[in-house]
């Protein structure tokens, strides 16, 4: 199975107080960077799926990476290219030249070109929190979709996998879907649990340690040596103009101190009267 | 929650930084979250080993042919800092001495069926390495050292006692230093043997309890009588001093190193703390002489660190550095010192209780003024070159 997998760096979400707000923009310079943790958790997902759990060193398929920025967003894929990853992509273009629609066209004519069996990408990036990538890609390419996946489970013969068995987490249970490839599909944070994806080549009852893997020492320093090509934003998408403008940004409230109560009574009271809960 | 980390140096190439988010990612999911059972242990557990040699980080400089990475001297100063920022320093002191302090010499000077045979299980964290040099007598005077091997046939017979062992009580591989020439003046009379753990004749006669690095085990050494076969000989006969020296070196530039991660995670847990704690009305942040302090020591500690990085940049290149890193031994070291308890200051009563971190912090950082060559013997070193 080959698989293309979306990546996108964000400002570390550890410091996130140090975004200053420029007018309509967020400034950027200065912070410093990290893989949107959904993203990180789709390539564990994609390795996951292209190998025997048993036996991690022997790839059973492709997972290709892509993300759009500068030349920094190199550090990301080679990042995902140290954990196992086969090849990279990197689209030449700045963060406020950006929006869903366009990442979601522009990957559409990568897709075309790749041709994978599978788009894996992480349910949301957790600095816009925008959530649209996955579905619009879907539309647009008129694949399947199943998005926030919390378990993958491949079938089919290795090498010829049709269908995905996608579980989804809801309000009272999990709605189980089967996706014939190719398809898109989104993960959430569980699917990085010990038994949550299972591949065709994985033996039952496999359990992964928790969790995105460590890339060794080795991996990293082969990294260097896998393919990264360029390409440029224009020539996968003829309309690069933007579908969301942004007029503004503002810092949360900071949080009001509390109120301490006397006994039960008065805090019943007052969930009643003021939080107006009860 | 506050992040406070020193800026990368430009000069690292992009998989240094790789290694140092793999490793600091390490730190925080696995190492942290146990690092007080193993506090209260006295010992790192052999899955960590194992799961570091996973990762490939338990031999980064030994050769690529027998399973290292074959890099330079950044890669342990990535590595020393990194353990280090999780707080643990018997963790970080326990993976170091592994690592950069014994079987490194195997690494540096060993024969091929010795390389062949000691350095892929302890790459692989399956066997640890503990180093021997001190002794009930000899400490920092390296040349003072009264344990004596005695050719006897196809073996080597040694005796003697060590003491202050990091992971002596439960390592496998120990690099023993001997004296082989009675007669020779004190430094070069010296060898290296490897000893290995079942040894008849050696043995384990008390695992020392510790004012701090609580995590990593060690040891108080016997040998009587303990027969080791010739080809365990490291390096050239009587020339086990200059071996010791050389790795000191290394060692004294991880000291460095772990002291940066240590003021790193010191000052950044103290900064999370004032910036809670209310005194007279307002946080203790909000206070000038509090954040001033802490922004001294934060400057300090960057000086302090860059030296250590600048030394392992001239060392990557070939260059020779010895005055520099004496000066690392001496300085880091104590404003280490300088640091911490500045930052149990901050941290009032609550930083005097057992459980808080900057507690345990004060006691691992105190060694690191002594072990690896005193103080005051490190100002020597660098006044001889001056």
């Amino acid at each position: 199975m080959k698989i293309l997998v979306p990546l996108k760096r964000v400002a570390d979400p550890d410091n996130a107080n140090k975004v200053k707000v420029a007018g309509t923009k967020l400034e950027t310079t200065g912070l410093e960077w990290k893989p949107n943790p959904f993203d990180e958790y789709a390539v564990e997902t994609a390795l996951r799926l292209t190998e025997n759990g048993a036996a991690t060193k022997q790839r059973q398929g492709e997972v290709v990476v892509v993300s759009f920025g500068p030349k920094e967003v190199e550090a990301t894929l080679r990042a995902a290219l140290a954990t196992g990853a086969d090849r990279a992509i990197r689209v030449d273009v700045t963060d406020d030249k950006l929006d869903g629609d366009l990442v979601a066209r522009a990957l559409k004519a990568i897709v075309e070109k790749e041709k994978p069996d599978l788009v894996l990408c992480g349910k949301q990036a957790v600095d816009g929190d925008s959530n649209q990538v996955g579905q619009l890609i879907a539309e647009y390419l008129g694949w399947p979709q199943a998005t926030f996946a919390g378990s993958i489970k491949s079938e089919g013969a290795p090498g010829k996998e049709t269908a995905l068995v996608v579980h989804r987490e809801v309000d009272g249970g999990t709605i189980n879907l089967k996706v014939t490839l190719p398809a898109v599909v989104s993960v959430d944070l569980r699917i990085v649990a010990p038994t949550s994806v299972k591949s065709v080549y994985t033996a039952d009852g496999f359990k992964y340690p928790d969790g995105v893997r460590f890339a060794a020492l080795m991996a990293i320093m082969a990294a260097k040596k896998k393919p990264l090509v360029e390409e440029k934003i224009e020539t996968l998408a003829a309309d690069t103009a933007l579908k969301i403008e942004y007029l503004g940004f503002e810092l949360p409230a900071a949080r009001k101190a509390g109120v301490k109560v006397k006994d039960v009574a008065e805090l019943v009271t007052r969930l009643k009267s003021e939080a107006k809960v009860l | 929650m506050t992040e406070f980390v020193f800026k990368e140096p430009s000069f690292l190439p992009e998989e240094m930084l790789m290694l140092r988010a793999q490793v600091r990612r390490f730190v925080e999911t696995v190492v942290i979250p146990q690092g007080d059972a193993w506090e209260v242990d006295g010992f790192v557990p052999r899955a960590i080993f194992k799961q570091m040699g996973e990762m490939g980080i338990l031999g980064m400089r030994h050769p690529e042919a027998h399973g290292g990475g074959g890099l330079g001297p950044m890669c342990s100063v990535i590595l020393a800092e990194e353990l280090s920022r999780s707080s643990y320093g018997g963790f970080a002191s326990s993976t170091l001495v592994h690592t950069d302090m014994s079987i490194s010499h195997i690494a540096k000077r060993g024969t091929d069926a010795q390389k062949k045979k000691y350095l892929p299980p302890a790459i692989r964290g399956e066997k640890i390495g503990a180093v021997c040099v001190t002794e009930p007598g000899a400490g920092s005077d390296v040349a003072a050292i009264a344990t004596r091997a005695t050719r006897d046939g196809d073996s080597y017979v040694l005796d003697g006692a060590k003491t202050f062992i990091t992971n002596g009580v439960y390592g496998d591989i120990y690099i023993v230093a001997a004296r082989t020439d009675a007669k020779a003046k004190a430094s070069r009379g010296i060898s290296l043997f490897i000893v290995e753990k079942g040894t008849p004749g050696f043995s384990v006669t008390r695992k020392l309890e510790k004012h701090g690095w609580r995590s990593s085990d060690t040891a108080e050494l016997y040998f009587e009588d303990a027969r080791i076969p010739a080809e365990n000989l490291l390096g050239e006969e009587n020339a086990g001093f200059y071996g010791i020296m050389d790795t000191f070196q290394d060692e004294r530039l991880q000291i460095g190193a772990m002291s940066a991660g240590q003021c790193s995670k010191a000052i950044e847990l103290t900064v999370d703390y004032v910036k809670t704690r209310k005194a007279f009305g307002e946080t203790l942040w909000e206070k000038q002489a509090v954040r001033q302090k802490l922004a001294s020591l934060a400057a300090k500690a960057a000086a302090a660190r860059a030296l250590t990085y600048e030394a392992a940049q001239i060392l990557a290149e070939g260059r020779e550095c010895i005055r520099e890193v004496s000066m690392i031994k001496a300085h880091c070291a104590e404003v280490l010192q300088e640091v911490v308890h500045g930052c149990l200051q901050l941290h009032g009563g609550t930083g005097y209780m057992i459980g808080t971190p900057i507690e345990r912090m004060v006691r691992d950082a105190r060694v690191l003024t002594i072990g690896g060559g005193a103080t005051e013997v490190m100002l020597e070193e660098v006044a001889k070159r001056m």
